[in-house]
């Protein structure tokens, strides 16, 4: 064992001294788990750009994960330069563990989140049970799914959305918002723990008739599965969903990349960069580009955590704490 | 009544067999069948592509190298325990049995989460090793270490009981006359557990070779780098890609098949030798 553990230095020795060889510049994205097809889609672009402005080659390598686990990893020495995220908190997780600069959310524009997304829905081939809104989530008959709210952050989405057209709805009459998420959540046949395993119940179990998730991944679905003829729906009301970066300052000063990590994260906002998001179905920030894409991703009144609840931090006492609000419409399971 | 007797007592053989069989079909066979279904799905065109894009064939190649460094490894390793334990008396012998066996009892996921805190920025040793510029984790040999404890049973295992049902007595004629240590393993020890000990590394090489839990915590995930071929399976099913999951899924099935067939063949050798 001993003898192994030596080889295997050596090995780390022969690596740590290859690498500074290499006279390019390179960029480690870790990213959410899901992004894998929109980053092999953006980072080419890029790299031709910062080839054509510097005239300096660059390499930038992908990792994808849950964005809990990713933040994990990076805070026990996974050397990112730049994080693509899903989920601010998980950012915020790398701020206390002094990689991230506190003001992240100022360093880029629209709160460092270039793109974002909202709940929608996808329905079965010419929407037969007729479902265009939030409201018709709670009928009788009607089978919406989407994951474990407990369990998921794509489902807490789900439900603070749900939880926002209800106050819109009943003009903020908290107990007719609190009855009408109760009769929604009580129409979903199956809580699956995460996004995927209630992908594939809706698409391959074929249970229930309308599958709530990200818009984002809405149009990735459709495709994947164009055989079913499944359709987008935006209801008229939704959540405001960031997909925050920042650069992880303290990794990438050490690497000597903080230059090339920011202007990657700053092109994420050019025309270009935002085009092609806008054809994985992420809402963009650029007018302009956000008009051409207005029939694909049509008009939609959002809300932010924010203003409805006060921030996250209020949501988790509130609504996600044991025995709170969510818990209490969550009883008949 | 004698006939009817008789007639139950085929019955019940032939019930127990088709049932043995219908599970083994449906548990084993059916599955299997159902990933080179899948991954043909779209055609030979879209599998060959899936198989030969840049990110799956580093997957298959890290994954191999992994295998490459820890299976001859642990068929040292496994060989030196099994010696000691087996022909030497020593005060915490009964210790070092349980511990090669510590791995089949922890689960991987564990594994990965001591080296994680071990090696970890956070950790004991990580910011000596950060010091040092000396990254275990998230590259290479953080994989490599987290693979070889969780396979390092497996040759231990197979050749011990071997070694101790045979007994000491060969070595001892051996060193009666002369032999010197090195001529006494390679001419009567090795021979003798030949067979064990390939069984032991076919088994290790499949372990590493599919090993996730474990190495998905120490990883990083980093495409194309430290990507093994279970993480990369896994990555693409999440990513709706389930035609190149499968894709990658069948070389790993592959593998898994090839070691089945070895080990049936070194299975059959070791009874008749």
């Amino acid at each position: 064992m001993k003898r192994s553990i030596f080889r295997v230095a050596a090995l780390v020795a022969g690596l740590t001294a290859a690498a500074p060889a290499l006279a390019q510049d390179s960029l480690l994205n870790v990213s959410y788990d899901v992004a894998r097809e929109l980053f092999e889609d953006l980072n080419p672009k890029f790299i031709a750009q910062w080839k054509a402005d510097k005239g300096r080659d660059l390499t930038i390598d992908q990792s994808h994960g849950g964005s809990s686990r990713q933040a994990r990893a990076i805070l026990e020495g996974l050397a990112a330069d730049v994080v693509t995220f899903n989920q601010e908190t998980d950012i915020d997780a790398l701020v206390e563990g002094g990689l991230v600069d506190q003001n992240w959310r100022e360093a880029f524009p629209n709160g460092a989140s270039p793109y974002y997304s909202l709940p929608a829905f996808l329905v079965r081939k010419g929407n037969p049970k007729g479902i265009q809104d939030w409201g018709d989530l709670a009928k009788e008959g009607v089978q919406p799914v989407f994951p474990n709210p407990k369990t998921s952050g794509n489902a807490r989405y789900t439900y603070l959305a749900a939880y926002a057209w209800g106050l819109n709805e009943f003009g903020g009459d908290h107990a007719k918002t609190q009855e009408f998420v109760k009769n929604l959540l009580s129409n979903v046949p199956v809580f699956d723990t995460g996004g995927r395993a209630a992908t594939q119940t809706f698409a391959e179990r074929e249970i229930g008739d309308v599958l709530v998730t990200f818009e984002a991944e809405t149009g990735g679905i459709a495709a994947e599965y164009a055989d079913k003829g499944f359709e987008r729906v935006t209801p008229s009301i939704s959540l405001f969903s960031a997909f925050p970066v920042a650069v992880v300052a303290e990794y990438a000063k050490k690497k000597g990349s903080e230059e090339v990590a920011t202007a990657y994260l700053n092109w994420l906002y050019s025309p270009e960069a935002q085009k092609a998001l806008a054809e994985h179905y992420y809402r963009v920030t650029d007018k302009d580009v956000a008009a051409d894409y207005a029939d694909k991703l049509p008009e939609v009144k959002l809300v932010t955590v924010d203003e409805i609840f006060g921030g996250w931090a209020k949501v988790r006492a509130e609504h996600l704490a044991d025995g709170g609000i969510l818990d209490q419409v969550f009883v008949n399971r | 009544m004698s006939i009817a007797h008789h007639k139950e007592s085929r019955l019940v053989p032939r019930l127990l067999i088709g049932l043995a069989v219908a599970l083994t079909l449906l548990m084993v066979v059916a599955p299997l069948a159902f990933i080179f279904w899948s991954a043909f799905s779209r055609g030979w065109n879209v599998y060959v592509s899936n198989i030969l894009h840049p990110v799956t064939l580093h997957a298959i190649w890290l994954t191999t190298l992994v295998a490459l460094i820890v299976v001859p490894l642990n068929v040292a390793f496994g060989v030196a325990a099994a010696w000691a334990v087996a022909r030497f008396k020593f005060p915490g012998r009964g210790l070092v049995l349980t511990a090669i066996e510590i791995p089949f009892s922890v689960s991987p996921i564990i594994a990965g989460i001591c080296y994680l805190l071990l090696y970890g920025r956070q950790g004991l040793l990580g910011p000596w090793l950060m010091e040092h510029e000396m990254q275990v984790l998230f590259a290479l040999p953080g994989i490599v270490l987290v693979t070889m404890f969780v396979t390092s049973p497996f040759v231990a295992r197979e050749v011990l009981p071997l070694m101790q049902a045979q007994g000491s007595e060969q070595e001892q004629a051996a060193v009666t006359l002369g032999a010197n240590g090195w001529q006494i393993f390679r001419r009567v020890t090795l021979p003798n557990i030949r067979w064990a000990l390939l069984y032991g590394a076919v088994l290790c090489t499949a372990r590493a070779v599919g090993e996730f839990g474990g190495v998905s915590v120490v990883s990083g995930n980093i495409r194309g780098q430290t990507n093994t071929l279970p993480l990369h399976v896994e990555l693409l099913f999440n990513d709706l890609n389930a035609v190149g999951a499968f894709a990658a899924a069948s070389t790993l099935t592959v593998i898994a098949l090839v070691a089945l067939v070895v080990k049936s063949v070194l299975e059959s050798r070791r009874h008749q030798a």
